[in-house]
């Protein structure tokens, strides 16, 4: 323990890395450029989301790390074991009783409170990367709010499969201005991005920082005649019986066989916790 | 007399100690087409280049008759203007149809991304217009949703002119509209453009090293030799009397078939 700075990086960093998250907050859904260090897991393992909760961690802080909306999943399980080793903080799977909330690709079911920060592991920052290759102009893009080209992406889509077929990192607009890649969760979640909690985005690789505020406007990108859906499996947990939540299909044998059950096992396992 | 649409004073484009182009200066009227020509290598497309925005010149003026201010200058205008010009008011056909296009893209989202980028959001209207696009450049609706990957190089060519007149464009820059095709297809294209600028009134500026070509599309004709201006006037005056020892070379030229 005492080999390390608390939670790992040293406070200089931390520093850096906290003065880009405050602008990212004063200038919701813009990207702001941040110096991403090296940490000791691959990219692609949420560098970028380790290095933003590393800068917001204090000693007090209840941490709950989930991955796909799980807490025992590999990614979620080594995490969260970092940073019981170099921040010795209190971890939770419990939603309600987190203060910070690591997370990739998912959103906890229950509401957050203003009291927490939902922390996102991103792997590509740039929602206009894959229509336009080149940075500087991506950049233009940006500051000219000449965003057309994301519409072409869902007019794509509708030409090819009859409907908006973007199912996951489905574009934003942030308080009317930034168009924002919300990381690869599930557009069902995406109404969630209106929160009471602070969001934070950090991509290592990419080095890139951006914030949502609480109470921040997010707008799903759509079109007037193909307005956006928040669709999800059309089936009830089979563990739990929530109607509400977003679900996981399970192969469950080799014969065709599938059950779907919540993604939040937290949210799942609360429930079931009631009901018994 | 109406204003000009596009008035070019002393404009000058040097690459280091080289002349890009020097010294141009001219008006083109609304409704007008515009040929410039010359030998590779003789400032065409650094001058068309200039015009559109797309270089910055040292030296001169282009002033363009914008709908809401009048005349501006579109060298001091701002950024954002100036690529909303590019994307409204303006067109842009290269030569080749790669540069013009964005090859992973369907016909449709290439004709739709100029109205999208103007702020049309339904649907339906966007590919309404898209397939009508399509309709007036000779490609049939049932391709409106192939890449242009798919499509012949002529094909690929009339998309690109679509793709560039759907918003309605005042003044379209041409570079080489019929470079690399053969020359049947050349003569269709150059006949659909034709019908084009005429039913639109658009006016237009035409690069190219193809007398035939400015022949058929342009009303007037500037014939230019390493970076200078050397001979203007009518485009049958130009080619039928040809005053510069430059443009009599260039004239007798030609092979006859």
């Amino acid at each position: 323990m005492s080999d390390y700075n608390f939670a790992y990086l040293d406070e200089q960093t931390k520093r850096m890395i906290r003065r880009a998250i405050l602008k990212g907050v004063a200038v919701p859904g813009y990207q702001v450029p941040f110096a991403s260090r090296e940490m000791p897991m691959p990219y692609g393992w949420g560098t970028g989301g380790v290095q933003v909760s590393s800068a917001v961690l204090t000693p007090e802080d209840t941490l709950k790390v989930i991955d796909q909306g799980a807490d025992d999943t590999t990614n979620a399980v080594s995490i969260r074991k970092f940073f019981q080793k170099v921040a010795d903080v209190a971890v939770t799977e419990k939603t309600e009783d987190a203060t910070v909330i690591q997370t990739r690709h998912r959103i906890p079911e229950r509401d957050l409170t203003e009291e927490q920060i939902l922390v996102y592991q991103v792997p590509i920052p740039e929602p206009l990367r894959f229509l336009e290759p080149r940075e500087t102009e991506t950049r233009k893009m940006h500051a000219l709010e000449e965003y057309g080209l994301m519409h072409v992406k869902l007019y794509e889509d509708i030409s090819r499969h009859g409907a908006i077929s973007t199912a996951y990192a489905y574009p934003v607009k942030v308080e009317d201005r930034y168009v924002m890649d919300p990381s690869p969760i599930p557009k069902f979640d995406n109404p969630k991005l209106e929160s009471s909690a602070l969001q934070l985005f950090g991509a290592g690789r990419e080095q890139r920082i951006y914030a949502v505020p609480p109470y921040t406007k997010v707008a799903s990108l759509d079109f007037d005649d193909h307005p956006f859906d928040p669709s999800k499996a059309n089936h009830v947990c089979a563990l739990c019986g929530a109607e509400d939540s977003y679900l996981d299909e399970v192969i469950v044998d080799d014969e065709g066989g599938r059950m779907f059950v919540c993604s939040d096992t937290a949210y799942c396992a609360s429930r079931r916790g009631e009901a018994a | 007399m109406t204003p000009p649409l596009l008035e070019v004073q002393n404009l000058t484009k040097r690459y280091g100690a080289r002349i890009g182009c020097a010294d141009v200066s001219f008006r083109l009227y609304p409704g007008e087409v515009m040929g410039i020509v010359g030998e590779s290598g003789s400032g065409k497309s650094t001058l068309l280049n200039c015009l559109a925005g797309q270089l910055e010149p040292d030296l001169g003026r282009v002033l363009f008759d914008t709908r809401a201010e009048g005349p501006k200058d579109t060298l001091t205008m701002s950024e954002p203007e100036r690529r909303m010009l590019g994307r409204t008011d303006w067109a842009f056909v290269h030569q080749n149809p790669r540069d013009g296009l964005r090859m992973r893209v369907s016909a449709g989202g290439n004709v739709g991304e100029r109205l999208m980028a103007v702020g049309a959001r339904h649907y339906g209207d966007i590919r309404e217009a898209a397939v009508d696009w399509l309709g007036r450049v000779e490609i049939d609706a049932d391709r409106v949703d192939d890449r242009p990957a798919a499509f012949s190089g002529g094909m690929q060519q009339r998309l690109q002119i679509a793709r560039n007149l759907v918003t309605g464009p005042r003044l379209v820059f041409m570079d080489e509209p019929t470079g690399g095709l053969d020359v049947s297809v050349q003569a269709r294209l150059l006949d659909l453009l034709r019908g084009l600028v005429r039913r639109m009134g658009l006016s237009a500026i035409i690069v190219t090293h193809d007398l035939a070509v400015v022949r058929l599309l342009a009303d007037r004709l500037m014939v230019m030799k390493e970076g200078h201006v050397v001979e203007t006037g009518l485009t049958d005056q130009v080619l039928d009397d040809p005053q510069h020892a430059y443009t009599q070379l260039l004239v007798s030229s030609v092979l006859q078939v």
